[in-house]
């Protein structure tokens, strides 16, 4: 009869299964995805190409290849690469400046005794971390110690002038960040109080200095401070370019804080003081610890942007790093060379401020987990 | 007494009640901070007087009126070395301007560029791109500036120009350009630019108005360069030409005509721009991708093209993101233009530091550094609020 069949397929009856064509998967489905899906896409993948041909193999031509690495001076220097008989001249000047070489060791140890008194703040489950968090708190006296000497009669003394290179911008960048971190949190508060006169000052200082360039701000510090001082006060240049520099900084750092401060809602607030905290202890637990997590990747752009900044010292004269490349490239023995020198300083910094923003962009993702 | 029990506390007053009670604290608090910074600023008021005195430096802006003495090579206003220190600061504050400016627009450009090729789906492209903005932030612009002023002053000389066409001219003291010369007439060809413009934006408000009351578009952007390009063209093309080059022509030791852009203002220009093109490049893809994906996937649904999509929902949302700190970043372009005194550009700081050094006025022409860059980043953020407060987003 006509009664309904369950519709029923045979599973011989049914085509195999087959693989997708090879131009969907595998390296050529990825560089048809990637690389040449319309026709747009497959110009700028040739001009990228292009230019990628371009660039690479003459710069590791000029850069290794035909490069000269020994001579006593540029006229050694015949190939048509790079000239990098510089370097072993030069070399202790660019790290340490004018600092006296049978002394370098010292800033050496500093740097190295850098590693445990950061590592307690960067990386989780160091051993000894509670430790190591007591070392870092004594570390900036002794750095200073290691680098000025002269204390105990330990160490000879090394005057702050002798101070130059790399190293100068690692004392001034580190201390910026050091100092401005607190000082930027304080003025945060203090933009946030309810007292009107702190607020003024605050809103003041803070709007005061971001609204002028740091070059301004050192030659303040170069040729006003000495103005405003009573005449036997003389600060050290280092010092004055420090606080200068950590004044710039801790204004930035002010309104990043000030931004985590107010994306805290209002219950956190009223509830640390429904536990009867008062304000100090309020923000201390409740407030500030999770303001500053919120604000972690500005404060490290902050620290990113002030380390950059430590080159400005050249023009109060100043020879840190990029001073020393100055004075080398206008040097009749290592005229002209330019590239070569710069380049070079470029990957100092480099080198430290991409780790600073890959370190806070890893750190950022991972309280991000935390959250959820 | 009545209330005894409410005013025993005041009744009988205590010192220690001006630490322990908030009110009486906070006020002690800020009398104890307005105090010290009285003390502070009278210190540095009187060590200012006294050290004045010795050095035997009269105080006060009237030696804005002295003349100058000396030359400034780079100038957008006339000025000799006759002229007084007053107008070399306002040549300065031009030469800022100036570099400010063509830094601004480059750098938004190379911005824009930036951020939508870094989100392209090209792997190689975004890839490259994202190698530059890294490579491009991570170094101080100070040192991009003074890489490219060592790269420009080692060209050849003079003698031995490169030529770009037969127009241009690159050397040692810069490029030589061909100078436009306006001829009468011109200023007709000019009027009618402004004309187009006005009328451009006339169209696309009326484009805009109709196609929220009736839905039907209106081909705008065509309209709008149509107008733009055309009508000054079409005047140029009927008042014949009124436009001639001054080219530079090669003499024994230099070019005559034309004009020359120096190294220094080329140099910091195309640094400010690639370092803030960088950063900018950042903002426009992290405002682009705040824009939630929901957003596009509707305009999808509701059957917008691609480019519709991304220019009538995605850029103005993006935009909400983008500009406030886009602006601070003009802010930042504005102020680090003063590295040029690393190089030896003119500009505001520059200029500001030789008559520092030739008058001793250090109080007043720093004073008037900070005058003019705080009230450009005070008119700089107030336009800001403006337009945060505009564009917010009104919730319920």
């Amino acid at each position: 009869m006509d009664q309904p069949q369950p519709f029923h397929r045979n599973p011989a009856d049914m085509l195999p299964e087959r693989a997708p064509p090879i131009t969907a998967t595998g390296p050529i489905g990825w560089l048809r995805a990637n690389l040449f899906s319309n026709w747009v896409n497959t110009l700028l993948t040739l001009v990228a190409l292009y230019i990628l041909w371009l660039a690479i193999p003459s710069f590791i031509d000029w850069a290794f290849l035909s490069a000269d690495i020994t001579g006593e001076d540029r006229f050694a220097c015949t190939s048509d690469g790079a000239c990098w008989a510089w370097l072993d001249q030069r070399i202790g000047q660019f790290l340490y400046g004018f600092y006296p070489s049978d002394q370098t060791w010292r800033i050496n140890v500093a740097v190295v005794l850098l590693i445990p008194a950061l590592a307690p703040w960067l990386i989780d489950n160091v051993p000894g971390q509670r430790w190591l968090r007591w070392f870092s708190v004594v570390y900036p006296i002794l750095a200073t110690w290691l680098l000025v000497g002269g204390w105990f009669g330990i160490l000879e003394e090394v005057t702050t002038d002798n101070l130059g290179g790399f190293a100068l911008n690692l004392t001034v960048g580190l201390a910026g960040i050091v100092l401005s971190l607190p000082v930027g949190i304080i003025l945060a508060l203090g933009r946030q109080s309810r007292l009107p006169l702190i607020r003024w000052f605050s809103i003041g200082f803070i709007e005061a200095v971001r609204g002028v360039p740091l070059i301004t701000l050192l030659f303040v510090s170069n040729i006003i401070l000495p103005i405003f001082l009573p005449p036997d006060v003389a600060l050290d240049s280092v010092i004055r370019v420090i606080v200068m520099v950590t004044a710039f900084a801790s204004a930035y750092m002010a309104e990043v804080i000030r931004g985590g401060l107010q994306a805290i809602p209002k219950g956190q607030y009223e509830a640390a003081s429904a536990m009867g905290l008062g304000y100090w202890q309020s923000m201390r637990l409740i407030i500030l610890p999770q303001a500053l997590k919120i604000s972690i990747p500005g404060i490290v752009n902050t620290f990113i942007g002030l380390f950059k900044d430590t080159t400005l010292v050249i023009v109060i004269g100043l020879f840190d790093i990029l001073g020393i490349a100055n004075a080398m490239v206008s040097n009749p023995d290592w005229l002209g060379l330019s590239s070569e020198t710069y380049v070079f300083v470029a990957l100092f910094f480099f080198v430290v401020c991409f780790s600073m923003s890959r370190y806070s962009m890893r750190l950022e993702r991972k309280l991000d987990t935390d959250r959820r | 007494m009545a209330n005894t029990s409410l005013s025993g506390q005041q009744d009988s007053f205590r010192v220690g009640s001006l630490l322990t009670d908030e009110r009486s604290r906070g006020i002690v608090l800020q009398l104890l901070v307005l105090l010290g910074v009285a003390l502070f600023v009278a210190f540095i008021v009187s060590n200012t007087i006294a050290n004045l005195q010795n050095a035997g430096l009269a105080s006060g802006y009237g030696f804005l009126d002295d003349t100058a003495f000396f030359d400034i090579n780079q100038k957008l206003i006339d000025y000799s070395s006759q002229s007084t220190f007053g107008r070399a600061l306002v040549v300065g504050f031009l030469n800022t301007i100036l570099v400010s400016a063509l830094g601004i627009i480059t750098a938004t450009l190379i911005g824009f560029i930036g951020g939508v090729l870094r989100l392209s789906d090209n792997w190689i492209v975004s890839r490259m791109v994202t190698a530059w903005v890294e490579f491009t932030r991570n170094v101080p612009v100070l040192l991009q500036i003074i890489f490219w002023w060592a790269i420009l002053t080692g060209l050849p000389k003079v003698r031995d120009s490169i030529a770009l066409g037969d127009a241009a001219f690159l050397n040692n003291r810069g490029l030589r350009m061909p100078a436009p010369i306006l001829e009468s007439g011109m200023e007709w060809v000019i009027a009618a630019f402004v004309i187009a413009v006005i009328a451009a934006i006339a169209v696309s408000r009326w484009a805009r108005k109709r196609q929220e009351a009736t839905g039907q578009t209106f081909p705008t952007g065509w309209t709008a360069l149509g107008l733009i390009i055309g009508l000054p063209l079409v005047v140029y093309l009927i008042l014949g030409q009124p436009l001639d080059w001054d080219l530079p022509e090669r003499t024994r030791f230099n070019f005559r005509g034309g004009f020359n852009i120096t190294p220094e203002l080329i140099a910091l220009w195309f640094a400010l721009a690639t370092y803030t093109g960088a950063f900018i490049s950042e903002i426009v893809r992290s405002g682009i991708m705040a824009v939630s994906r929901g957003q596009s996937e509707a305009a999808f649904a509701l059957g917008l093209r691609k480019n519709q999509t991304m220019r009538m929902i995605v850029i103005p949302q993006a935009l909400r993101v983008i500009i406030p700190p886009l602006t601070s970043q003009y802010l930042n372009l504005t102020k680090n233009s003063s590295l040029a005194i690393a190089i030896g550009y003119q500009d505001l700081v520059s200029i500001g530091g030789t008559i520092l050094n030739q008058s001793g006025q250090a109080l007043e022409v720093v004073g008037i550094w900070m005058a003019v860059y705080l009230s450009l980043s005070l008119a700089t953020s107030a336009y800001m609020n403006w337009y945060n407060k505009r564009i917010a987003l009104v919730e319920r």
